[in-house]
């Protein structure tokens, strides 16, 4: 076949084995080794090339082992290996940062056949995943109390607030959090129903990731005030899916977590 | 006891202690390990993390690395630059790198002479590249690329590998050779790598060694290594890091240290990471051929100088 | 301009006010404990597991990049929670991975 004019100027001979080569082989057992690879003195390099294929596809699954701890407790060493296996195959990482890898996994989940019963491991992925990017997230320091002591009274309600860069929300139509708290802390799920819908409120105040489930309106509450809307119009939209939503409790709480780092100035 | 940093105290502009690796033994951190060695007596000579995981934006893993970096000497190794790419070097990961750098004012940075990253997959391994003229130039010019950016010069660490390229011109001390004298990049000598690759590839390690150029190494890894067969049922080593240095490797550090002085010592171990003492006896083990070669090495060296 | 709420300034001036006599309670306690942890892993119960992966320039002697055939093993805790209709969520048996 012939080439386009501008490769091949640095001296590479057609037989060269190119890293695209080299690469398209490393996840897929089914084809042959690159050829051009050999061992010493031409010998046969298939054992050899393996070593490779074994380094990148054990290195990948032993990753996904390390971001999703409590999948792998759902479902068990072995099935979790041949799982992570399987989407090791289909996604590469993109970045050399490993903490990055696995974002997909949740819809990767929703799509592999044998786990289809298992409707809440999508959900219970996306926490173990907003988890991991609470661990790495900007350091800010939590809302400062404070602050908001200091505010008049009268304009509490018009105040916005800035997220802390580890804040994630998850709505789940099953017991993500509960499911995903019992995995972690190596805790009994008897008493979980699964199809318990929950909310998720991850954050880090300072060093520790924390993980709580919401009540009814929490979710609404922080969502609002994260999209910055003021307090008054956060404790609407709460108010408006609960009716008897208990605002104090609500707002203690997000000062608690270091949902927030600080009050909006006003522009 | 060190004080415990908060976000209060931060570690952008933390105080450090020198930056000067000393002529000893270090070892690879381990976040299991930080406490202990925060607390041994014995105070190691210095430590080494992979850039790549502390290239998150905050939280426990710059906390953990500003204690460290505040105690102890710190070295970095990169492992995910991909300097043996067809296609560039990925500008924002340099720049990543050039954060770490500036952040925790390591003695020495690291990387492979290897590739890891083809169009946009990363593969977490270091695979090899071929010796061939095509190949020197473009990892000479990423290694200029790097060492602009980053506004120092790097050490580049030999490979451990498993197979060869039909295409190869060179040899691999040719080839490293030629780099550092084209670049101004210094050398990291794995003797590890060097035991598995000549097992592999079936030369005399020795051979190797006599034709590495010594004087342009800056730090040396030692590893353990699994073994396995090829095809034909000949041994082909595995760079695991997953037990102790063997004896064959640990005779080649004592050959190499006679030879050129007491140089920086890393003892990686990654995989089945063992508790902190039994690392730390491998380092000891290091630090007493670095004392014995150091005693009867009159002449001094420029790291001994240096330490 | 401040846009009207239904929930009045008041109510949420009264609820800000009742948080913060309970939030100062708290900020000091997370301030106590702060001196306790550890570098390595956390003491905080959920944070007890791996800090998410780390790179590697070590190759491995676990040889599993082939894709054997393999068998369901029921090891896992999802099959522990009765799902609505009191099925148990169980694993579907993988096939497809057949072997190189």
């Amino acid at each position: 076949m012939p080439r386009p004019d501008n490769i091949g100027d640095a001296g590479e001979s057609e037989s060269a084995v190119t890293l695209g080569r080299f690469s398209g082989a490393l996840l897929d057992p089914g084809q042959p080794t690159p050829a051009g690879l050999v061992g010493p003195n031409g010998k046969k390099a298939d054992k050899r090339y393996n070593v490779y294929r074994n380094n990148v596809t054990v290195g990948l699954i032993g990753a996904l082992f390390d971001i999703y701890p409590a999948i792998h407790r759902l479902v068990g060493d072995e099935f979790f290996r041949a799982m992570a296996r399987s989407y090791v195959r289909e996604r590469q990482p993109q970045s050399p940062l490993l903490f990055r890898y696995g974002g997909d996994f949740a819809e990767f989940l929703e799509r592999f056949e044998p786990v289809r019963e298992l409707a809440y491991l999508p959900d219970v992925a996306r926490l173990e995943r907003a988890w991991l990017h609470a661990f790495h997230a900007a350091d800010a320091p939590p809302l400062d109390s404070a602050a908001l002591a200091a505010i008049a009274p009268e304009e509490l309600a018009d105040q916005r607030f800035i997220a802390h860069p580890a804040t994630r929300i998850l709505r789940s139509r099953f017991a993500a959090v509960s499911i995903f708290s019992a995995n972690r802390s190596g805790a009994d799920l008897a008493g979980i129903d699964p199809g318990n819908a929950e909310d998720g409120l991850v954050t880090r105040r300072e060093f520790d990731v924390e993980v709580r489930s919401l009540p009814g309106g929490g979710a609404e509450f922080l969502l609002a005030l994260i999209d910055g809307g003021t307090l008054g119009e956060a404790a609407d939209a709460a108010t408006a899916v609960t009716q008897d939503f208990d605002l104090a409790a609500a707002i203690g709480a997000m000062l608690e977590a270091g949902a927030f780092t600080a009050i909006a100035t006003r522009d | 006891m060190t004080d415990i940093p908060t976000w209060r105290d931060g570690n952008a502009n933390a105080d450090f202690t020198d930056r000067t690796i000393p002529a000893r033994a270090g070892a690879g951190l381990k976040p299991s390990h930080i406490d202990q060695i925060l607390q041994d007596d014995y105070r190691i000579g210095f430590l080494e993390v992979h850039a790549e995981n502390y290239m998150g934006d905050g939280g426990a893993p710059h906390r953990a690395l500003t204690a460290i970096r505040q105690n102890f000497p710190l070295s970095v190794h990169g492992v995910g630059l991909s300097i043996g790419s067809e296609k560039g070097l990925d500008e924002e990961h340099i720049a990543r790198l050039k954060r770490v750098v500036d952040r925790y004012e390591p003695g020495l940075v690291s990387e492979h002479l290897a590739w890891s990253t083809h169009d946009t997959s990363y593969y977490n391994d270091l695979l090899p590249v071929p010796y061939d003229r095509a190949t020197l130039d473009r990892v000479c010019a990423h290694i200029e690329r790097v060492q602009d950016v980053l506004g120092r010069t790097i050490i580049l660490e030999n490979p451990s590998t498993y197979v060869q390229f039909e295409q190869s011109s060179m040899s691999e001390t040719e080839f490293i050779s030629e780099i550092a004298r084209r670049t101004g990049c210094g050398l990291l000598l794995d003797i590890n790598n060097v035991f598995v690759s000549a097992t592999n590839q079936k030369y005399r390690p020795l051979t190797y060694l006599s034709q590495f150029p010594l004087e342009k190494v800056e730090e040396i890894h030692l590893a353990g290594h699994a073994t396995d067969i090829d095809d034909e049922g000949d041994p082909l080593l595995i760079d695991a890091h997953d037990r102790p240095v063997d004896d064959e490797v640990w005779k080649l550090y004592d050959i190499v240290i006679g030879q050129m002085g007491p140089v920086p010592t890393l003892i990686e171990w990654d995989n089945d990471v063992p508790e902190w003492p039994v690392l730390r006896r491998e380092a000891l083990r290091a630090e007493g051929i670095l004392e014995k070669r150091s005693a009867n090495y009159l002449l001094g060296s420029r790291h001994a100088a240096a330490g | 301009m401040s846009k009207k709420t239904l929930v009045g300034a008041s109510a949420v001036a009264g609820a800000v006010a009742m948080a913060l006599s309970g939030a100062t309670l708290v900020a000091s306690t997370t301030a106590a404990s702060a001196k306790e942890k550890c570098y390595g892993v956390s003491l905080a119960g959920q944070n007890d597991c791996a800090a998410g992966p780390g790179t590697t320039c070590a190759g491995t002697s676990t040889v599993d990049y082939q894709g054997n055939a393999w068998k369901l093993v029921e090891n896992g805790t999802c099959a522990t929670m009765e799902l609505p209709g009191g099925r148990v969520g169980s694993l579907e048996p993988l096939d497809r991975d057949i072997p190189a």
